[in-house]
């Protein structure tokens, strides 16, 4: 179970806000780059983060560029989960293979204020927000990225199964 | 890839009412497959730059990588902080040289280009193959009739090591466009009209095909230009049908037979949309998002401190040339810098070869390395508060080239380069010769 308090951001938050392009070339120290992570549009982010809190957000979260600096970032600093209309593809698939669980769902947004207490179970694909006490059901998630997601991300997957372990 | 071609010859004739993109996931997957279906394609060529290999070579060695499934089907590229300019970047630099003699495969280092224009002209994008590339603008090679789309650094790592990856293969979005373009508009003002009628999230996960008269008459360059920026829009890639003008760029690149795919009569696409160009003025997209685009008229006269010539969707010989003409006779406007950076070592010889090399210097102009020069804000370029830039590149989100506090408006080689002459944002009609 996620559980975490939600943090509110709009639609199209592009990847150069989440982790900007003069810091990732320099370094792949994640303790140093996440200091910067959406510091252009939540200045105090970084700093507020807590260990599970949640990412509340738009349409299309995540577009830009292919970095997956950006979903590290934002895991490294305890995001327990990014909840969005939709997503980038790109994000999509760097978030589930950095094994930071991402959900789809139209609802929650218009329904989540920042600092809501959110839990999220994963397998069911269900949001609680305990604070408005409603629950919301998400995007099911196929089964093949759920067990990435499970086994921790792509690289653990690999590390236990030695290749994709689905197979169509 | 030749045995493969044939076999998607055979395989897949007209009117199985299958568009170009699943035809190439249906023959790389070796089944037939419609959008929608989940696929798992073996990939015919994986490329990573400076900026996403360095986290993919970490990345092989954790999941226990030793040898990677195929060094000849391997790109490593240094072109997005080319030369490095701290000792940082050098480093990542250095484990890429590294990985790259270990493992015996390909490294083009600083100075060679950009991946997006150095791939094509090598010769290692062949029509109807399966291209993944750790840089989101690898969409642009759509323009050889290729499925190329952006994928991040662990599934590179997972490609490096299995040679495969997983597709949802995409519902296609069916972009026709007509009219013969007019006066002073290029592919790059096409294709930012698009974006802004169909918005930054109008083609997520989708294949855009870029198809009609318009686009039939374009160069490769300017296709690459379209393609280029088919991500701007959340597809997963662009894709224009292979003809003879492909083959013949191709000629003396690619060996052996590539299948000339196109999309069947009876395709079933996901939406289809019609843009007449033949009346098209000079396109601009505003500060901070790619879709918010207008006709140049409209914001004529903010005042411009740098202008950027160059990246993944502007930096060919025929933007060079396209800036040259406009600048050729004239000079930089003081107080406005111009910083010109060609694709890649081959474009920068033939613009010099050209002379155009000499006209950007007489007119003031700073020429840099080929690269992705400012386009990310990484090194040269990177603009201060306050600044303004007209940039051809793709991207103009808050901070991209450096302070948050500066604006970037995006615009074609035309635009760009008048706007450097007049110290101002200007329709490059009003000084077209």
């Amino acid at each position: 179970m996620i559980r975490g308090h939600a943090w509110k951001f709009g639609d199209s938050v592009n990847t150069d806000a989440i982790i900007s392009g003069k810091y990732k070339f320099r370094t792949l120290n994640l303790e140093e780059l996440s200091k910067h992570a959406m510091e252009s549009i939540a200045p105090d982010f970084a700093k507020k983060v807590r260990y599970g809190d949640i990412i509340v957000a738009g349409e299309n979260f995540g577009c830009g560029s292919s970095r997956e600096q950006a979903p590290l970032v934002l895991k490294h600093l305890g995001i327990g989960c990014i909840v969005a209309k939709s997503f980038a593809r790109i994000f999509y698939r760097n978030a589930i293979n950095v094994g930071l669980p991402v959900m789809e769902s139209e609802e929650i947004f218009s329904e989540t204020d920042a600092g809501d207490l959110l839990e999220v179970d994963l397998e069911k694909g269900i949001v609680k927000n305990v604070s408005k006490k409603k629950t919301f059901n998400t995007r099911q998630l196929p089964t093949f990225l759920l067990e990435i997601l499970k086994d921790g991300g792509l690289v653990e997957h690999f590390k236990k199964w030695k290749r994709f372990k689905w197979a169509p | 890839m030749e045995d493969k071609a044939r076999k998607f010859h055979n395989s897949w004739g007209k009117n199985l009412g299958k568009t170009i993109t699943e035809k190439i996931l249906s023959s790389a997957s070796g089944r037939e497959v419609s959008a929608g279906d989940i696929v798992v394609a073996p990939i015919d060529l994986a490329m990573a730059q400076d900026g996403t290999a360095p986290l993919a070579i970490k990345a092989f060695r954790e999941m226990g990588g030793k040898r990677v499934w195929d060094q000849k089907k391997i790109v490593l590229i240094i072109d997005h902080v080319a030369p490095s300019t701290s000792e940082g970047t050098s480093q990542l630099h250095q484990l890429m040289r590294e990985f790259a003699l270990e493992q015996k495969v390909k490294l083009y280092d600083v100075g060679a280009g950009i991946c997006h224009q150095v791939l094509p002209e090598e010769g290692f994008v062949k029509p109807g193959s399966v291209i993944v590339g750790a840089d989101s603008h690898t969409c642009t090679y759509g323009a050889l009739g290729v499925l190329a789309t952006g994928i991040g650094s662990t599934e590179m790592a997972a490609v490096f090591l299995s040679g495969k990856l997983w597709f949802k293969v995409p519902e296609t979005i069916r972009c026709n466009i007509r009219g013969r373009l007019p006066k002073g508009a290029m592919a790059k003002d096409v294709i930012l009209h698009v974006i802004g009628k169909v918005k930054a999230d109008g083609a997520t996960y989708k294949a855009m095909e870029f198809c009609g008269p318009t686009v039939k008459k374009m160069s490769i360059a300017s296709r690459m230009t379209l393609c280029n920026m088919a991500v701007e829009m959340g597809a997963k890639t662009g894709i224009i049908a292979p003809d003879e003008k492909v083959k013949e760029y191709l000629e003396g690149k690619v060996g052996g037979k590539f299948p000339l795919i196109a999309s069947d009569e009876d395709a079933k696409y996901g939406d289809v949309l019609d843009f007449d160009v033949s009346e098209l003025e000079p396109q601009v997209a505003k500060p901070q998002a790619v879709d918010n685009v207008s006709p140049v008229g409209e914001i004529e006269g903010v005042d411009v401190d740098q202008v950027f010539l160059g990246s993944c969707t502007n930096g060919r010989i025929e933007d060079l040339r396209a800036a040259a003409s406009m600048l050729e006779g004239r000079k930089v406007k003081e107080g406005t810098r111009m910083l010109v950076v060609p694709a890649s070592r081959k474009v920068y010889l033939q613009a010099m070869g050209e002379g155009l090399i000499k006209t950007f210097i007489d007119a003031g102009c700073i020429i840099c390395s080929p690269g992705c020069g400012p386009c990310m804000g990484g090194h040269i370029g990177i603009l201060g508060p306050g600044e303004v830039c007209v940039a051809t590149s793709n991207r103009n989100f808050l901070g991209r080239m450096g302070s948050e506090k500066a604006k970037i408006y995006l615009a074609s080689p035309l635009t760009a380069a008048a706007s450097a002459v007049a110290g101002k944002i200007i329709d490059p009609r009003k000084l077209m010769r």
